[in-house]
């Protein structure tokens, strides 16, 4: 039997008759929000984010259905292997519903519990539910959790609702009504209602999209395309990741309603090789839309032609901007070209392409849906709606977040994230990955948005944050991102081939005690430069990561200079290792574990270690039994 | 090369297969290529120059592309495919020091194999999973929170399932 819709009347008749299997997911102001009715049953929804599926979820989900079986509960409780739910920290997470009860580091041997006490008795396991860390108290729904509190859900508004793999889930949630509502308005409309929502690109830059899709309209030339890229390539993100893995429809949508409005008939995804299950999830997502009439020829009987493909990247960070982007996609090596013409004039194959990213197409459906008016009600006067953030480092609440802009960095570390781990002290987040920069604790009230973070030396970039504590050496850190430059520069201008390479081996000079307080003045120097005179994004940013921690803990670097000191004491080759006579007991362990041969001293006497001879490799720190050997 | 062209279809034919049925050949260099790595496991020289012929392209061009993007090898890989995320989750938990072990384990450095053949080593850029970083892979088996004195168990581990014949990457 043909699955085909045949119109948008008809997807809104399936819908309602789908509308019971999610409803038991949603709360009930999502239920409202979306106008959909209460059920019955119940459902278990299981996290399955890339920290969730390594920790064995899938295992849970099979103990869960085998404990339903065993109560005679399987038609009644549904299990469903859903998205993200973001709290990585807590994982494997799962959400009973229509109860909003959520569990944290759930183990499958913890399924019959969850089934007896909860299903069956309907009573709360509340062993299994998040403590609050100042008082203790259990905190049975999210709302009660500091981590999902100021968060607001939109471009990951399915993700942990939906099974990926049914697209009934999706459409049972207003799937593909966005793209209904595009061909009913028509293309101009469309453009205009994105322009009014304040859409910025969430992919690096924050270029107002509907601005894009303006422009790529306004071209006659035919064929033209849609790009998205998937090319998730920042150190540090992977939100992109989960959006195709925990909701692939609402980017296919986005990109259908991408063609309508620009007039083009053929998308293509460009994602990541190293993303096995994103692939297979957006596979399964196309064939399923294409089977229900919704991509492909003559979409719900309008005439709307539209298919998508999918195209592997393979491994290159420079793919992320959009001219190398394409060049990747036609076969040849992702090196970028000089811009204009922007892709909307001559894109793929040099025709008129749009080219956005996953997250910033997550967000088309939702503003079809529910209107510019609710999605710019969201955020700060430039930047509107939300972002999300992959919150992750030496934070105690690592996961991933989505905020409106404008919240400030301190709830984002603070509250959501529950702070530094350890108790140990703040001292940078790290935002916009390689191309981003560092800020300091005096940065903490800023509010976040694509302005604020670059006037603080930073950037949104794709939403990479990553929290550094008092350990955590900022010429060290700088230097990391430059290797990853060097690495990824794709060679094809001589600023940030060279360049970079350049300020690389100034900041390894420095991290080794070799430093001149000239190397500190050439660097912001030579900075500017590769900044000035670079061909692409990538160039252009790179130096961010040590101009903004020069900008902010030029102190630090004046210390490895001038006093061949790392206050952080992560530089090895700058440490010093002694034994503090009066505390060593002549026990002979470190002389023995010392790699070097560096330890002299007699049974029962104190040891001293020969700074010519010693590697500094710590070992005899980790091994000293009274703690006698210090490192400074 | 020596070998003669029929030998090389056979050698090749599922490549062959794979480029005969695609729709158009303008723009596939880069998805034929994933596809003979997956078929192959790594694409040598001999590989390239075929693909160069088969898509009418300069083999110059194949090679281009070949070593530009850090997904595709020209070497083949250990029987044990062990994989270190160095994104900066990872790296300010300590991955650096967990990977240098590994390096001084097993005698390679990271994108080398071992020259029994057992043991790849790669440092990764980001694979998501920041909650558990440093994370360490090896086939699918996920190792979070790596330190360095699990290294050595985590490779005789591996031995000891390939001494049994099973592979490592289950």
């Amino acid at each position: 039997m043909s699955k085909r819709i045949g119109s948008p009347e008809e997807l809104r008749e399936l819908q309602v008759k789908l509308a019971p299997r999610t409803a038991l997911r949603l709360s009930p102001a999502e239920r409202e929000a979306l106008g959909i009715p209460a059920a019955e049953k119940m459902n278990i929804l299981v996290c399955g984010g890339p920290a969730c599926k390594s920790t064995d979820s899938d295992h849970i989900i099979t103990q869960l259905r085998v404990e339903l079986q065993k109560a005679g509960l399987a038609e009644e409780v549904k299990v469903v292997p859903a998205g993200c739910m973001g709290y990585c920290a807590q994982g494997p997470v799962l959400k009973v519903q229509p109860d909003n009860t959520f569990y944290v580091q759930v183990k499958a041997t913890d399924a019959a519990e969850i089934v007896q006490k909860h299903i069956l008795n309907h009573q709360y396991v509340e062993r299994l539910m998040f403590h609050h860390p100042a008082s203790g108290a259990p905190c049975r729904q999210e709302e009660d959790i500091p981590f999902f509190q100021g968060q607001v859900r939109i471009a990951l508004r399915n993700c942990g609702v939906v099974d990926p793999a049914y697209i009934e889930d999706y459409i049972s949630l207003k799937g593909y009504q966005g793209l209904v509502k595009a061909m009913e308005i028509g293309p101009d409309a469309t453009v205009a209602m994105i322009k009014q929502a304040g859409l910025r690109g969430r992919g690096g830059a924050g270029f107002p999209t509907g601005t894009k899709w303006e422009f790529t309209q306004s071209y006659t030339a035919t064929p033209k395309y849609v790009v998205c890229n998937a090319d998730e390539g920042d150190p540090g993100a992977f939100m992109d990741r989960c959006i195709m893995e925990g909701d692939p429809h609402s980017v296919l949508e986005a990109m259908a309603i991408a063609g309508h409005s620009i007039g083009a008939a053929e998308g293509v995804i460009y994602v990541r090789a190293e993303y096995p299950l994103a692939v297979q999830s957006l596979q399964t997502a196309i064939k399923q839309a294409e089977e229900f009439g919704l991509l492909g020829e003559n979409i719900l009987g309008t005439g709307f032609n539209f298919s998508i493909r999918l195209n592997l990247g393979a491994g290159a960070f420079v793919c992320g901007e959009e001219t190398a982007l394409l060049s990747s996609i036609e076969g040849n090596r992702g090196e970028p070209r000089v811009r204009p013409p922007y892709p909307a004039e001559k894109g793929l194959w040099g025709q008129p392409t749009v080219l956005n990213n996953v997250e910033t197409y997550a967000n088309v459906p939702a503003i079809m849906l529910r209107g510019a008016a609710w999605f710019s009600s969201y955020g700060t006067a430039g930047s509107k709606g939300t972002k999300v953030f992959a919150l992750a480092g030496k934070i105690n609440n690592i996961g991933l977040i989505e905020v409106p802009m404008g919240t400030t960095l301190d709830h984002i570390i603070n509250h959501i994230g529950g702070g530094i781990q350890n108790n140990r002290a703040f001292k940078a987040v790290q935002t916009g990955g390689p191309s981003g920069g560092c800020m300091p604790t005096a940065l903490l009230q800023t509010e976040v948005d694509y302005e604020s973070l670059t006037q603080a030396g930073s950037m949104m970039g794709s939403g990479g944050m990553i929290v550094l504590d008092e350990d955590d050496c900022m010429v060290n850190i700088a230097k990391y991102f430059l290797e990853f430059t060097v690495d990824e520069s794709c060679g094809r201008c001589t600023p940030c081939r060279i360049g970079t390479k350049r300020l690389y081996e100034m900041l390894e000079r420095i991290t080794t005690g070799k430093g001149t307080n000239k190397d500190i003045v050439d660097l912001q120097e030579l900075g500017d430069i590769i900044r000035d005179c670079s061909l692409c994004g990538l160039g252009q940013t790179a130096p961010n990561p040590v101009i903004s921690t020069l900008r902010y803990f030029k102190d630090e670097y004046i210390a490895h200079v001038e006093e061949h000191r790392c206050p952080a004491l992560a530089c090895t080759e700058l440490l010093t290792f002694t034994v503090v006579a009066d505390k060593c007991i002549g026990c002979t362990v470190c002389a023995r574990n010392c790699p070097a041969d560096a330890i002299s001293g007699v049974v029962r006497a104190a040891h001293t270690i020969d700074p010519d001879k010693c590697v500094k490799c710590g070992i005899c720190l980790d091994k000293c039994p009274t703690k006698a050997i210090i490192r400074y | 090369m020596s070998q003669s062209a029929s030998c090389l279809t056979e050698k090749y034919g599922e490549i062959d297969k794979y480029i005969d049925n695609l729709p158009s050949l303008r723009g596939a260099l880069v998805t034929v290529l994933h596809q003979a790595q997956t078929i192959y496991g790594y694409l040598p020289e001999e590989l390239q120059l075929h693909i160069a012929r088969r898509l009418n392209v300069p083999a110059a061009q194949v090679y281009g592309v070949v070593s530009f993007y850090s997904f595709f090898t020209m070497e083949p890989k250990g029987q044990c495919a062990i994989s270190l995320c160095m994104g900066t989750a990872c790296f300010v938990l300590g991955a650096g020091g967990v990977l240098q072990e590994f390096e001084k384990e097993l005698g390679i450095k990271a994108g080398e194999t071992t020259p029994d053949n057992l043991f790849s080593l790669d440092a990764l850029r980001c694979v998501g999973a920041c909650s558990l970083a440093p994370v360490v892979l090896v086939g699918d088996k996920v190792y979070g929170k790596a330190t360095t004195s699990q290294v050595r168990g985590i490779i005789e581990e591996h031995m000891q399932r390939m001494a049994k014949g099973g592979g490592s990457n289950e």
